[in-house]
């Protein structure tokens, strides 16, 4: 029964995958490849990866969706020709792929047996980092190093994003486009209070069970734009001090925090083991802030010249 | 079983993301390809955390959280691609990555 | 020789390369305006002090130091490591980001905040943070985070001045460094699933030539190949670093390819040492061959200046590949060997500041001339003595003319090519050389020709930036043994 469940999965997901790559239609492209984000998502809780589960529902299909369908309605305004690409090119192509992917196959089918495994060495460290959950561990313990260095990948992101607007908007709003429906300003009267106290739950949560300030800060930030869609809050200018702030919060409390950990612990980015989960705690607090900003911002684009916004 | 299942389905999810990487000429037909080609990899991450369950997790933490920050940084890397896109369109009136 | 993977003294040093910038990087985001630029100059000033400081510990220890973060030991935790080719970098890059950082400050220090300036500001100082966490990374899944990195400081640095044409440059950059990563990603993931282990130093005694290995590092190659621009995956780089500004292409063309051909020489020479014995290093010496012949034929064929330069940055980094082969080879661990790998970094390094001097003076002549053609130059050797010297000087390293570093790197690569019996690698070499000659002579004749009109003279601060580039590139030559033996500090073998 369950191996039928992952078939069907796993053969839904190729010709989903198929769709978006050869369809011929680009919106069912997109649509193709939004149903793939979400079958991801079921297949991480078949594999067990309940954390993953959550962050793909969150950013993988559902925002990259949102931002692919956007950028689609824009460019439908451009000429949209797609022009085939030579007949030798595609045989390669498909030659190529199909040497990768079946080197590929026949190496995971190929591994070592029993696996290798983290899991002693995770569980034996647990406990020092006062979390229950060795996902969160890694991410903020023991590979912590990777995480700060994700959030200024993040920040640089946006900054990229911010650099391709025409020099007359800097400064300015990113465009948001408003749409004054009646339902849409109840639901977005209604539902922001309730993500708020949802991401900071999930937050607090994720220190012993999945969750985690990257999915609360998704959450938030998806509320945040269904308030500006309907009309209720404003985009922020980019030059705005208490923007940059709220963007940098997160990251700089991490780096300060792991500073401290020369004098507390002995090491950079170590957490004296009486006070690690408090510690982790007042990091990923306005980590949701920053990430959640972020977010949302990476999503509404480059600020836009004042006439237009 | 469904972990090797799962991997075959990596390896050929991440053929046909290269594939229509190469071939695809329009760019965001490109970002949707490396999306594909993108959720193979980390499908194999995961397939890798799963084969290492043991104990009373139901997988190795240590690859899921790798695929938690790759999720991020393949999110930021689509968003700056759109971005991109849609100031050359604006600007040129094209959505295109040749000069013809 | 097996290294134990704990903390070593100065390893504390390693943490503050990384945190500085890091912390430089969001404060300058906060503060904004002008502000960005000081910070930037703060950073890049301790950035300076501190790769010497490492590279003084490194030499002091004769060993790598390594520091372990937050305590945690491999494979639950990531080590940071410096080795000789590490320090010997840093300070490369440092001193580079220093010299474009002086020259920058005319173009990007509006009163009030501007898009560019911000960018450029911000964007400098990540990339010292980035190009640091590629030198010290020893953790697979780090260095793909630290590549990420370079990625989203690199693509908007094209794209600058939001001129349609590097506009598509940026994006088509863009794709190729993705596919580059997830590549690398795909990588990776084989070697954990392999393994259960990410660290350079745990892998290797891990691995014994299974199959999982050898696929995942030519993955991880390939993309890293498509990254680097080796021929013929190279179509993205002349457009992306000819027509950034000026400072943005010569960090792009001096450091951000070196960072990607670093980690190749990690895969195969500190991760599988076994690799560059193979086949697969001819197959990338061959490559190396082939950019140095078709980079320098379409760098004679350019008409503008800055697309000359980064023609050449095809050819030249060509000759770093030929390392590949050469540093092992049939007297592998011999003198000829150790030759091999100084050359190649030297070719690194003495590209990198000579690169980055001719583009800094590039864009000086083209502020003078009002163009980058190459034809239109005549009088500029008039208007900018110093620059044009500088480039000049620049140029004679590329093209392996004695005292320079890059001439001490081409004649260890090409003796080591000849004791080893490849001399096929020193006949492309030789080639490599007159072509890179004539492309040269074509810029000087052209600058130095008595123009009809006399161009105005142009201030001197900013071409003497461009002079002490070429210069640290020219001293590289005159230097006494002392850093061909920090290159070798840390080096591993098969």
């Amino acid at each position: 029964m369950s191996l039928g469940l992952d078939l069907l999965l796993a053969a839904l997901m190729l010709g989903l995958a198929g769709w978006t790559v050869l369809g011929r239609d680009m919106f069912a492209a997109i649509a193709a490849f939004i149903a793939y984000g979400l079958l991801l998502g079921i297949v991480w809780v078949r594999v067990g990866a309940l954390d993953v589960a959550l962050t793909e529902a969150a950013v993988g299909g559902g925002v990259t969706g949102g931002l692919l369908i956007a950028a689609w309605a824009r460019l439908r305004a451009t000429a949209m020709v797609e022009r085939k690409a030579g007949a030798g090119l595609a045989v390669l192509a498909a030659l190529a792929s199909l040497g990768v992917a079946v080197l590929l196959a026949a190496v995971v089918l190929h591994l070592p047996q029993p696996a290798p495994t983290l899991v002693p060495e995770a569980m034996a460290n647990l406990a020092p980092t006062g979390l229950g959950n060795p996902v969160s561990a890694t991410l903020m313990a023991w590979r912590a190093l990777d995480t700060l260095l994700e959030k200024l990948v993040l920040l640089l992101a946006l900054l990229g994003i911010w650099s391709v607007a025409p020099d007359a908007a800097w400064g300015a709003r990113p465009a948001a486009s408003v749409d004054r429906d009646g339902a849409l300003t109840f639901l977005a009267q209604f539902l922001p209070p309730v993500g708020v106290v949802v991401g900071i739950y999930t937050v607090w949560t994720s220190a012993d069970a999945p969750g985690g300030a990257f999915q609360g800060g998704t959450i938030l930030a998806a509320m945040w734009l269904l308030a500006v869609r309907a009309g209720l809050a404003d985009l922020p200018r980019v030059a705005s001090r208490w923007l940059r702030l709220a963007l940098v919060a997160g990251p700089a409390v991490f780096l300060a925090v792991g500073l401290a950990g020369f004098v507390l612990a002995g090491h950079f980015l170590a957490y004296p083991e009486a006070v690690a989960k408090p510690l982790i705690v007042l990091i990923e607090a306005p980590m949701i802030l920053s990430i959640g900003v972020s977010l949302a911002l990476m999503v509404a684009g480059p600020p836009v010249p004042k006439g237009d916004a | 079983m469904s972990a090797d299942l799962y991997g075959l389905c990596g390896a050929a999810l991440v053929g046909i993301g290269l594939y229509g990487l190469i071939v695809q000429p329009h760019p965001l037909r490109k970002i949707l390809a490396f999306n594909i080609l993108g959720g193979g990899v980390f499908l194999l991450f995961g397939v890798f955390a799963r084969r290492g369950a043991a104990l009373s997790l139901p997988g190795d933490p240590v690859p899921q959280a790798l695929l938690i920050t790759g999720l991020v940084v393949s999110f930021a890397a689509t968003a700056l691609a759109v971005a991109l896109l849609l100031r050359l369109a604006a600007e040129t009136g094209r959505a295109r990555l040749d000069d013809e | 020789m097996t290294e134990l993977l704990s903390n070593t003294p100065g390893g504390t040093l390693l943490v503050f390369a990384l945190v500085v910038p890091a912390a430089g990087l969001m404060l300058a985001f906060l503060a904004g305006g002008r502000a960005a630029m000081r910070v930037a100059f703060a950073v890049v000033a301790v950035q300076l002090g501190l790769s010497i400081a490492i590279a003084r510990a490194v030499w002091d220890s004769g060993a790598a130091l390594i520091y372990l973060a937050g305590g945690w030991r491999p494979p639950l935790g990531i080590a940071l490591r410096a080795d000789g080719i590490s320090a010997a970098m840093m300070v490369m890059t440092a001193i580079v980001l220093a010299a474009v950082a002086l020259y920058a400050r005319t173009n990007f220090s509006a009163a009030t905040e501007r898009r560019a300036d911000l960018t450029f500001w911000c964007l400098l100082i990540a990339l010292s943070g980035a190009m640091n966490a590629v030198f010290l990374g020893n953790d697979l899944f780090n260095l793909y985070v630290a590549l990420e990195l370079l990625t989203f400081v690199a693509v908007p640095l094209v794209c600058l001045d939001g001129k349609p044409a590097t506009l598509q440059a940026a994006l088509r950059y863009l794709l190729f460094a993705l596919i580059g990563s997830v590549l690398y990603l795909l990588g990776v993931a084989l070697f954990y699933g392999a393994y259960a282990a990410l660290d350079i130093t745990l892998l290797r005694g891990r691995i014994h030539g299974e199959p999982a290995a050898y696929l995942a590092v030519a993955l991880m190659t390939a993309g890293l190949l498509a990254k680097t621009a080796l021929f013929p995956l190279h179509l993205w780089l002349p457009p992306a670093h000819a027509d950034a500004p000026p400072a943005a292409s010569a960090v792009l063309s001096a450091l951000v390819v070196k960072a990607k051909f670093f980690l190749i020489l990690r895969l195969w020479f500190a991760l599988m040492p076994t690799l560059a014995e193979g086949p697969g290093a001819d197959l990338l010496g061959a490559l190396g061959a082939g950019a140095i012949l078709f980079g320098s034929a379409l760098a004679l064929r350019q008409a503008r200046l800055k697309l000359l330069i980064a023609y050449s940055t095809l050819a030249q980094l060509g000759y770093l590949f030929l390392m590949i082969p050469l540093a092992t080879g049939p007297v592998n661990w011999l003198f000829w060997s150790a030759g091999a790998w100084t050359g190649g970094m030297f070719q690194a390094i003495a590209h990198g500041f000579a690169k980055a001097a001719m583009f800094l003076a590039a864009g000086l002549m083209a502020e003078v001339a009002g163009h980058d053609r190459i034809a239109g130059l005549a009088g500029i050797g008039r208007a900018l003595p110093v620059a044009t010297l500088g480039f000049a000087l620049g140029g004679l390293s590329l093209l392996g003319v004695p005292p320079s570093g890059g001439f001490l790197a081409k004649w260890l690569l090409l003796t080591a090519s000849i004791a080893e019996g490849q001399w096929w690698w020193a006949v492309v070499m030789l080639i490599g050389g007159a072509m890179a000659g004539g492309y040269i002579f074509r810029v000087l004749a052209n600058t130095l020709a008595d123009s009809p009109a006399p161009l105005p003279v142009a201030p001197r601060g900013r071409q003497y930036v461009v002079l002490a580039l070429a210069l640290c590139s020219l001293a590289l030559g005159l230097l006494p043994a002392g850093p061909s033996a920090l290159l070798q500090i840390g080096r591993v073998g098969p």
